[in-house]
């Protein structure tokens, strides 16, 4: 679909939905924690720009109810209970290398060809214009699942989790004009009770294992088996 | 018509090389305002230039060839390559010449034979900067042709007057894939033309410099010419963002000589305006250390990227 056959309400959908993809890619290479979960915010409130618009173009007024949760809850609230809780559980200054940072881009570049390649069916089913925003939501629904699988910090791959939901979101909102209202505020509240849920876990994970790398589940495991050999790798 | 258009062509062409000093003079003066100095005055860089060219020429007793014909070699390639970008008009004979993947041909021979010049006299310093300068080329040069292919490929043409016929004839359409490739040709050039995130053009620390490290040796007439290369650079990317990007004003031909003045004006605004948003940037950002530049021409590449990826999933017609 080329851009100058839109009109310029979902051209703003289209520009709105690529910078949304680029932040999923800052929200992976973020390595501070507050940087990243400011780069979610943001991704929230774009995902709140976009259902906006879609208001605007689609004319249905419920979307801008919608609009409003999803900047509140996703722009303002989680990020800041996230804000809060790195703040109590003393990370704020803590930096996560990747290992492979160069290696983790380009799985993540090739996750979004990857989605435009399973796409490319849907053209059949003239549903044009919402294709490309399809796969641009699987895209950052896929990159939220790396990032769950790269990084080893409990809340950094909370953020990936919460932005797999944000991918979602933009399918829904891109592909159908919205949810019904009911659906969506359930999946608001589903979303906001995950987020004190996933509060709860981490000073649990902290207290039975004193730091959030996840990693170090496995090692736990290993060392009931094994009998000294790994108790000097823990410390 | 045809004399008439290549005078014009060279007219367009001089323009850059006596108005290139004019906007870094302003690129200084905003940058002092910002930080609550008067600066020096906006002809200063024309000062500079009249006194390096009256001064004697020093050459050391251990340079070859290079090290003299150099300044002449980086002058020429970098105002060539300046010369292939419309500047007022789009018809001048030289689009023929006009090609993206040319130009970046033209500044990579120019920063070749820099290199080369940095490290003819075997000092260490010169010898660090070519290195350093390399390193930074070899990673801002991808990220600028995937950036330029981005362009290419909404246009169907690598050439830069078709490119902005192009952009022209759609009139105002929002593209991702021109937000992700501006975004990224203005990173390169911040890292190409040698200012503040990657390089300072105003120290001589050891520590720090890329571009003065290979300038050390050179004074006079020498030292002019590779300063005003560096001015005329500067303007060049300025001009290239300017014009691809934004390109309303611009004359599409010469047959009417009224709307001269105006992309006269237009020009002159869109450069004053990219200056300042540059300075902004360089005075809010701190210079950073040299094994974190990859890092940021990664980014630049991402961009390029993720502008290419956009374009074939949300502007390409199926």
């Amino acid at each position: 679909m080329s851009p100058t056959a839109l009109p310029l309400l979902q051209q703003w959908v289209v520009v709105l939905a690529a910078l949304l993809l680029f932040l999923s890619f800052v929200i992976l290479a973020q390595t501070r924690l507050i940087s990243a979960i400011h780069a979610f915010a943001w991704q929230g409130a774009l995902i709140a720009g976009v259902t906006a618009v879609v208001a605007a173009a689609a004319h249905s007024p419920h979307l801008y109810f919608s609009a409003v949760l999803t900047l509140g809850l996703k722009a303002l609230l989680i990020p800041w209970m996230l804000h809060r809780l790195t703040r109590r559980l003393e990370l704020e200054n803590q930096a996560e290398t990747l290992r492979y940072p160069a290696l983790v881009g380009m799985a993540a570049v090739a996750l979004i060809i990857f989605s435009y390649w399973l796409v490319l069916p849907i053209v059949q089913a003239e549903l044009n214009f919402t294709r490309n925003i399809v796969a641009i939501s699987l895209a950052v629904v896929l990159i939220g699942l790396l990032m769950m699988v790269v990084r080893h910090q409990a809340v950094a791959q909370v953020l990936g989790f919460m932005s797999m939901e944000n991918g979602l979101f933009l399918a829904a909102v891109s592909a159908t004009a919205g949810m019904p209202l009911v659906v969506e505020l359930g999946v608001a509240f589903d979303v906001l009770v995950a987020m004190i849920l996933f509060g709860v876990f981490f000073f649990q994970i902290r207290a039975s294992i004193d730091s959030l790398d996840v990693d170090q589940l496995n090692r736990l495991t290993e060392m009931t088996d094994a009998s000294d050999g790994a108790e000097g790798e823990v410390g | 018509m045809t004399t008439l258009n290549w005078t014009f062509a060279i007219i367009q062409a001089m323009i850059y090389i006596v108005c290139a000093p004019l906007l870094v003079g302003w690129v200084r003066k905003l940058r002092a305002y910002l930080q609550n100095r008067r600066g020096a005055p906006l002809l200063q860089p024309y000062r500079d230039l009249r006194k390096w060219f009256i001064k004697e020429t020093r050459v050391a007793h251990t340079a070859s060839p290079i090290f003299t014909i150099a300044p002449v070699i980086v002058f020429m390639t970098t105002w060539l390559a300046a010369s292939t970008i419309p500047l007022l008009t789009l018809n001048t004979p030289t689009t023929a010449l006009a090609d993206l993947i040319v130009l970046v041909g033209l500044l990579a021979l120019g920063r070749f034979f820099l290199a080369l010049a940095g490290m003819d006299i075997g000092t260490a310093f010169g010898g660090m900067g070519a290195s350093r300068e390399m390193l930074i080329a070899a990673l801002a040069e991808p990220a600028m042709l995937i950036a330029v292919f981005t362009l290419a490929m909404s246009a169907h043409s690598t050439n830069l007057t078709q490119i902005i016929d192009y952009q022209l004839g759609s009139g105002f359409v929002l593209r991702p894939s021109y937000l992700f490739a501006l975004s990224a040709l203005g990173l390169v050039a911040m890292a190409e033309a040698g200012r503040i995130p990657v390089d300072n053009p105003t120290t001589h620390l050891e520590l720090t410099m890329v571009h003065e490290a290979m300038l050390l040796e050179y004074s006079g007439r020498h030292l002019a010419l590779m300063e005003w290369a560096a001015h005329i650079k500067l303007m060049l990317y300025g001009v290239l963002i300017a014009n691809i990007f934004f390109p309303w004003g611009i004359t599409t031909t010469l047959e009417q000589w009224s709307t001269l003045p105006i992309a006269i004006l237009a020009v002159v605004l869109k450069l004053m305006l990219l200056a300042l948003i540059m300075v902004i940037a360089e005075t809010v950002l701190a210079k950073m250390r040299l094994f974190r530049v990859p890092g940021f021409l990664n980014l630049a590449l991402l961009l390029a990227l993720l502008g290419l990826l956009s374009h074939v999933m949300l502007e390409v017609g199926v």
